[in-house]
């Protein structure tokens, strides 16, 4: 096989690790990144995910998968949570997880929803929520001199943007672009000059608070004759709503990856 | 038990022992897939069943409607790791569909509209394990969970209950089908926790 491996032989990947809480980070009213130290981590690809357990002290446990946010830093990875209200898990990792506690950790997961920095072409990276965080890890994997990047990133409103000044700082790099859609409230006219942040297009014009809709997936540079990959992760109805919009719009169902991760409100 | 999280206590909900190791509870109906939801008009629509030796058996939509449905109700278990009990559906038996069709195979590599394929052996589609279902809860299938029709192995994880099938080839050998490559089990049995290759 011309692919590139997965990192980590197989078993590597399914055994379970301890995984320590190094430092935790508030990325947004919802949402806290913890930065673990996991014993001869082997490595992932942007995009791949792990599976976490909790374990209670009469051996009660609960398993979720957080994407991985970040390419590794040896042993140190990161994952962004954010908080389901009523949930089992992202509440306990957001709230009560506390820097020096473990939890287990088993992977990388997944060998679809990457990206490989060797592969050609354009990138386009559509968000719905928390389906931020693994394209997060493409775009920080990303070299300073690759491919064009997109990212269409719909929140509820500002207050959620999740990785809100780094994605406003890479807004201004070369080859990278960053729209927001916020489905419920955007900012007022002006609040945050930052490239985009505030819903603003490059000419400035701010975009109604509203769903996804196809003038948010076009452009000069990201229609299907330019063949992008093009990765959409979020809620489920997100997901089916933003590939439907791209599929129709003639772009490639090979070149669309989706991952899905929860349950729709309908 | 020696790792504990300090602090977690979680929540038990009383599931009777239906819940496989590593599974919780969910009311939704969450979606897996790995692309866009293929959209298939019902009179274009065409299940096929392909032999070892290349004889070919189809279906149209209104064949498949002619025949016996049952009405199962079964718990469901999805490799990342939600469960839901109870559902029920209204499909048509693999032992109906595979009745009169001669074969020696021992696996199946079944296919979906959209390029998705799975596999696993031709024993778990047969003796009431396994149907074609077009009904979800009294209602046609959700575009995102299949419509119009899904293969149905609920005793499996459910990625092997493949959406918008299309046809099932049966082979002699067994052959990985799509998340099977990427390394997932080629079995996928719940109970005994075959989420991955080598579980
Ligand atoms: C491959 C994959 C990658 C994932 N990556 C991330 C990630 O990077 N960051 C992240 O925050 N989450 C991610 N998730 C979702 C995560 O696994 C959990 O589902 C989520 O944290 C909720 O768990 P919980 O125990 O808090 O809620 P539960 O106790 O499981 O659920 C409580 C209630 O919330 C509903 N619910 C469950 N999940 C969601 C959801 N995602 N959105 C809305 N409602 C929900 C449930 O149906 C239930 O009604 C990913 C999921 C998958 C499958």
């Amino acid at each position: 096989m011309a692919r590139a491996a997965i990192p980590g032989g197989l078993s590597a990947r399914r055994a379970w690790r301890p995984a320590r809480l190094l430092e935790r980070r508030v990325e947004s009213a919802s949402a806290t990144t913890l930065v673990l130290d996991v014993t001869d981590w082997p490595g992932h690809l942007p995009g791949q995910h792990v599976d976490v357990r909790l374990t209670a002290d009469d051996g009660y446990t609960a398993t979720r998968s957080y994407s991985l946010a970040a390419p590794a830093e040896g042993d140190r990875v990161e994952v962004t949570v954010q908080r389901v209200p009523d949930g089992e898990v992202s509440p306990f990792l957001c709230d009560v997880f506390q820097v020096g506690d473990a939890v287990e950790l088993r992977g990388p997961v997944g060998g679809w929803f990457v990206w490989r920095p060797d592969q050609p072409g354009p990138v386009l990276l559509v968000a719905g929520g928390s389906g931020v965080v693994p394209l997060m890890a493409m775009l920080r994997a990303r070299p300073a001199v690759g491919p064009p990047f997109r990212l269409v990133y719909s929140a509820r409103q500002p207050d959620d943007v999740i990785y809100r000044e780094e994605l406003a700082a890479l807004a201004g790099t070369d080859g990278v672009d960053v729209r927001h859609v916020f489905t419920r409230r955007g900012a007022p006219v002006g609040a945050d000059g930052a490239d985009g942040a505030d819903g603003a297009d490059g000419a400035g014009h701010v975009r109604p608070p509203g769903r996804l809709r196809s003038a948010d997936l076009e452009g000069a540079g990201w229609g299907p004759a330019d063949a992008p990959t093009c990765y959409v992760c979020g809620p489920t109805g997100f997901v089916e709503a933003a590939a439907t919009i791209l599929a129709s719009a003639g772009h490639d169902a090979a070149r669309i990856r989706t991952e899905r991760f929860g349950p729709t409100g309908s | 038990m020696s790792f504990v999280t300090r602090g977690f206590h979680g929540r038990r909900r009383d599931d009777d022992g239906r819940l496989p190791p590593g599974q919780h509870l969910t009311g939704d109906f969450p979606v897996l897939s790995a692309g866009p939801t293929p959209r298939i008009p019902l009179d274009e629509w065409e299940l096929w069943v392909a032999t070892e030796d290349g004889t070919r058996h189809t279906w149209s939509w209104t064949e498949l409607m002619a025949l016996a449905a049952d009405e199962p109700t079964v718990d469901i278990h999805c490799v990342t790791s939600w469960s839901k009990l109870d559902t029920t559906w209204r499909g048509v038996s693999l032992d109906t569909i595979l009745a009169d069709v001669e074969t020696a195979a021992d696996y199946a590599l079944v296919h979906s509209y959209g390029g998705y394929t799975t596999n696993l052996p031709l024993e778990d589609l047969l003796d009431g394990k396994a149907w074609v279902a077009y009904e979800f809860e009294g209602d046609d299938l959700h575009p995102e969970h299949g419509r119009p029709a899904r293969l149905l192995v609920p005793h499996l994880y459910f990625w092997k209950s493949a959406k918008w099938v299309r046809g099932i080839e049966l082979m002699l050998e067994d052959s990985p089908g799509f998340w099977e490559q990427l390394g997932y089990h080629d079995y996928g049995d719940p109970w005994r926790e075959q989420r991955y290759q080598g579980d």
